[in-house]
């Protein structure tokens, strides 16, 4: 087996090459989110064969098309659902989900919150880009407010959908954002969030050039990059200011994303938990040993 | 921990050979003894007990019972299941049925092998929850958009909820193709005797799994092993690295959604899989045909009244047959349009506002009168209001 060092080589392990070139416009992030990913998969070493990708609807439910592995390109939103089927048939495998904003946080919302609630062993990795890129730029339940799309033509005034802190509410093991401009700490974020038992998330802030970029006037693709960058804010920062800054620091960050780690934690994941339930029901465990036993025989 | 049908466990869970048991609780059996190992549902009146009786047992033949948080995820993590290399079912009532269509579809595109369970009840909308209807006859045909085939049993005792749900997965397997297990309130709520079939005389039908060189591997075209429409299954980790799609795809499964002969080839191959077994899947019971001049066509809880009915007419003289669909799709069209030249008069009562009395009236081509009988509102027909029909009195 050849180390892997270089992009190149990297992708010609991973990548589906028939199915190459990618759909995706000049600037967008969602290749750079599949980078990331294969990254994190070279460096866990992991067996391509028990890895399982599944998507629903949008530019970044395309993703598992590009992977040398098996995927489930499915219907919009429901791609966690379907994901949760194929773990509990087969709990060896290891599930990824990629997701955009509008397929995970619209449409999809619902699957989203329970398999975080449940805890249901797999790694979803959201591409948030604001808008529905697809199908040409419509309003997003994550566009910023003010931001303008073509079902929002005089600036959304709908408060956006946070979906980290919403995972995080509903106790998912694993939850960090990050934005693809950062190219170290999210392969990081990836390999453990693909590490851990039960549900993590990873959110990107990718930019859609194409349908969110122009239409908002955020300059050529390298200012939209650069947007970025001038937006986000570490998530321990953004912290300790809010509690504790002046109220000039905290006016100035207010409306800046905070990203980094949102919650690490371990409780158990749900099939770990089924198979102990089924392992009770069928009498595998809590047999009660001799000495329990006789312990009631000698009270009598 | 993976599942495996495991004989022995499973007739020991079950219980005895007789029971007398509900309609609801006859599917679980048959799922269990078909080799389901995973169940997703949401609760929905008169079809919880199937999910109720899944969530008692499922877990002691080492399967996987999950109350997902709606039908839409219901049958999602159903069709997953089923890639991942398990067994899979769901069972649900009209509104949830409603909801499961998008991915019914998705599971006709995909090749999923998969069983719905359809605890029929009165619509639209809410309706009567508690109480059996037939409406769905044409949404389970129809109700996903786009071409398809379907493929749709239908109970009329508990006896067949049990043995449909086996021969439903037997179909779904075999042509890897959703199949439906159309019951109602009646039939799920209805308590009957039943048998449980010795494992010696189970059919069981599994899906081909691929196993053709990787290299070699199609994974969307007919099979590569047998002479036969349906393609083997690459199960998900087999290494097989499959892209599925619900997006119109070409042989390897790659998105062709710009194509039009991609397209038709695609869709008229998922279609003639079961079109051109139509002749093997015809599964009826007849009753009297010889002599009669009168045939009731009916399906599911229908077929008990028309029973009824049909030997109340003939003790007096009057020459009554019944022909009771077990496999409503596909229609068995020919043996339809032969008996509408063999008689003067067919009529189907439904407990909807008359659906299969139209693919019964395409099939019969005016050889034959064709009355529908429908009944709504919850109740069965009473046979002395079939003998109505008899009389040609049809309001």
């Amino acid at each position: 087996m050849i180390e892997i060092r270089t992009a190149e080589q990297l992708n010609k392990k991973y990548i589906r090459e028939a199915m190459w070139p990618t759909i995706f416009c000049n600037g967008c992030g969602h290749g750079v989110v599949l980078e990331y990913t294969f990254w994190a998969l070279e460096e866990l070493g992991w067996d391509m064969d028990k890895v399982v990708f599944a998507s629903g609807i949008g530019c970044s439910s395309r993703l598992p098309g590009y992977i040398n592995a098996d995927g489930l390109h499915t219907t919009h939103g429901r791609a966690i659902a379907f994901a949760t089927g194929i773990k509990a048939a087969n709990p060896d495998l290891n599930l990824v989900v990629f997701t955009g904003d509008g397929d995970c946080s619209g449409i999809g919302g619902n699957h989203f919150i329970h398999a975080a609630r449940r805890n249901i062993d797999m790694t979803v990795i959201m591409i948030n880009n604001f808008i529905y890129g697809m199908t040409g730029g419509q309003l997003a339940p994550t566009a910023p407010l003010g931001s303008i799309a073509t079902t929002a033509p005089y600036g959304n005034i709908e408060p956006p959908f946070d979906i980290c802190n919403l995972a995080k509410a509903l106790g998912a093991n694993y939850v960090a954002r990050w934005t693809v401009t950062h190219p170290y700490q999210p392969i990081k974020s990836l390999k453990a969030a693909m590490q851990k038992k039960g549900f993590s998330l990873v959110e990107f802030m990718a930019p859609c050039p194409t349908a969110y970029g122009r239409r908002n006037k955020l300059g050529d693709i390298k200012k939209q990059w650069e947007w970025y960058d001038n937006n986000t804010i570490i998530i321990e920062d953004y912290e300790r200011i809010m509690n504790y800054g002046s109220e000039k620091e905290k006016e100035e960050i207010k409306d800046m994303f905070p990203i980094g780690v949102f919650q690490d934690i371990d409780k158990p994941g749900f099939f770990g938990k089924y198979e102990e339930l089924v392992n009770r029901v069928m009498g595998k465990e809590h047999k009660p040993s001799k000495k329990a036993v006789k312990k009631v025989v000698t009270s009598k | 921990m993976r599942y495996k049908r495991d004989p022995k466990l499973i007739r020991k869970v079950l219980g005895n050979d007789v029971q007398f048991i509900l309609g609801d609780m006859a599917c679980v059996y048959g799922g269990l003894l078909a080799g389901c190992s995973f169940f997703g549902g949401y609760p929905i009146t008169p079809a919880s007990e199937v999910a109720e009786g899944m969530a008692r047992l499922m877990p002691r033949v080492g399967g996987t019972y999950l109350q997902m948080e709606d039908e839409i995820g219901s049958i999602a993590a159903v069709v997953g299941a089923s890639w991942g290399g398990a067994k899979s079912m769901t069972a649900t009532s009209g509104p949830g049925f409603s909801l499961m269509m998008e991915n019914y579809g998705f599971a006709m595109m995909t090749e999923t092998p998969c069983v719905l369970v359809n605890v029929q009840r009165t619509g639209p909308s809410t309706g009567q929850p508690t109480l059996g209807a037939q409406g769905d006859m044409m949404q389970c045909r129809w109700g996903s958009h786009g071409d398809y085939e379907a493929i749709a049993l239908a109970p009329s005792t508990v006896q067949e909820c049990m043995d449909f749900t086996v021969e439903a997965f037997n179909l779904a397997e075999k042509y890897r193709n959703p199949v439906c297990v159309m019951t109602d309130g009646e039939m799920g709520h209805l308590r009957e005797r039943i048998v449980i079939p010795d494992e010696k005389k189970l059919k069981l039908i599994d899906r081909v799994e691929a196993t053709i060189d990787k290299d070699k591997y199609i994974p969307f075209t007919k099979s590569q092993t047998r002479d036969s429409k349906v393609p083997d299954f690459p199960t998900f980790g087999t290494g097989y690295h499959t892209y599925v799609t619900g997006l119109t795809h070409d042989e390897r499964g790659f998105p062709a959604t710009d194509k039009q002969k991609d397209h038709e080839k695609l869709v008229k191959r998922i279609v003639e899989k079961i079109t051109d077994d139509a002749d093997k899947l015809i599964k009826v019971e007849k009753f009297n045909l010889d002599d009669s001049d009168t045939v009731f066509v009916t399906y599911g809880a229908s077929a008990r009244p028309a029973e009824t009915a049909m030997d109340m007419a003939r003790k007096n003289g009057k020459k009554v047959g019944l022909f009771s669909l077990k496999i409503v799709w596909p229609f068995p069209e020919k043996i339809i349009s032969k008996l509408a030249k063999n008689v003067d008069k067919i009529i189907v009562p439904e407990m909807n506002l008359g659906q299969i009395v139209h693919s019964v009236k395409e099939a019969s081509n005016g050889n034959c009168e064709v009355v529908s009988a429908p009944k709504i509102g919850g109740e069965m027909h009473l046979p002395q209001e079939l003998m109505r029909y008899l009389e040609g009195k049809y309001k």
